[in-house]
């Protein structure tokens, strides 16, 4: 499923938004998301999961063509915690 | 600061004009259609945000932490998310300072 197909789903399900209505909500919600762990806040959402944020260390990395060696500085990268009801949900799909 | 449903559903109702029930209704359906697809077993591409994968694991041994006891670890499939780049990049930016 891709975002358009997310679009095409919601449009059908709430009938009494029209479809500009939704694909901006829908482009709000991604942005708000994006912009929560831009700014290094956390998101949790009943039922389906939690983002956070994740520390790297700097470490000597490699240039793999030279061999050179460089410094990389550290950095945070967004990771996600499946909820209770997505991870059931998902995996009982396969069970039956 | 933890973003929410009730927040996103707030900003919907600021920004594009959603009521107060159209908002946390679409909340709802946005994360519920997302689970329903994942539950069927379609993967889950979100551009600008990242991709919900599926990744079936084998039975493998386990041991309970508190007793020592081997148990297995029942196969199962499993939700995994990959930030795009356009993500990675916005919290790369991100110092910690904040």
């Amino acid at each position: 499923m891709t975002r358009s197909d997310l679009i095409e789903v919601l449009a059908r399900s709430q009938t009494q938004l029209s479809y500009k209505d939704i694909e901006l909500a829908v482009k709000s919600l991604i942005d708000q998301m994006s912009g929560a762990l831009a700014s290094g806040n956390r998101i949790e959402i009943r039922g389906f999961g939690s983002f956070s944020l994740h520390h790297r260390p700097s470490r000597i990395g490699r240039n793999p063509k030279t061999g050179e060696s460089v410094s990389l500085e550290g950095k945070y990268v967004p990771h996600f915690k499946p909820g209770k009801m997505l991870r059931d949900q998902v995996n009982n799909s396969v069970k039956q | 600061m933890t973003l929410t449903k009730a927040d996103m559903a707030d900003r919907l109702f600021d920004d594009v004009g959603l009521n107060k029930r159209e908002s946390k209704e679409l909340v709802e359906a946005f994360f519920g259609e997302v689970r329903t697809a994942l539950g069927r077993g379609e993967v889950v591409k979100l551009s600008g945000f990242g991709n919900f994968n599926l990744r079936d694991k084998k039975q493998r041994p386990g041991r309970n932490p508190k007793t020592g006891e081997e148990i297995p670890i029942s196969a199962r499939r499993v939700v995994t998310f990959h930030a795009g780049q356009k993500l990675k990049a916005r919290v790369e930016r991100y110092t910690g300072d904040d």
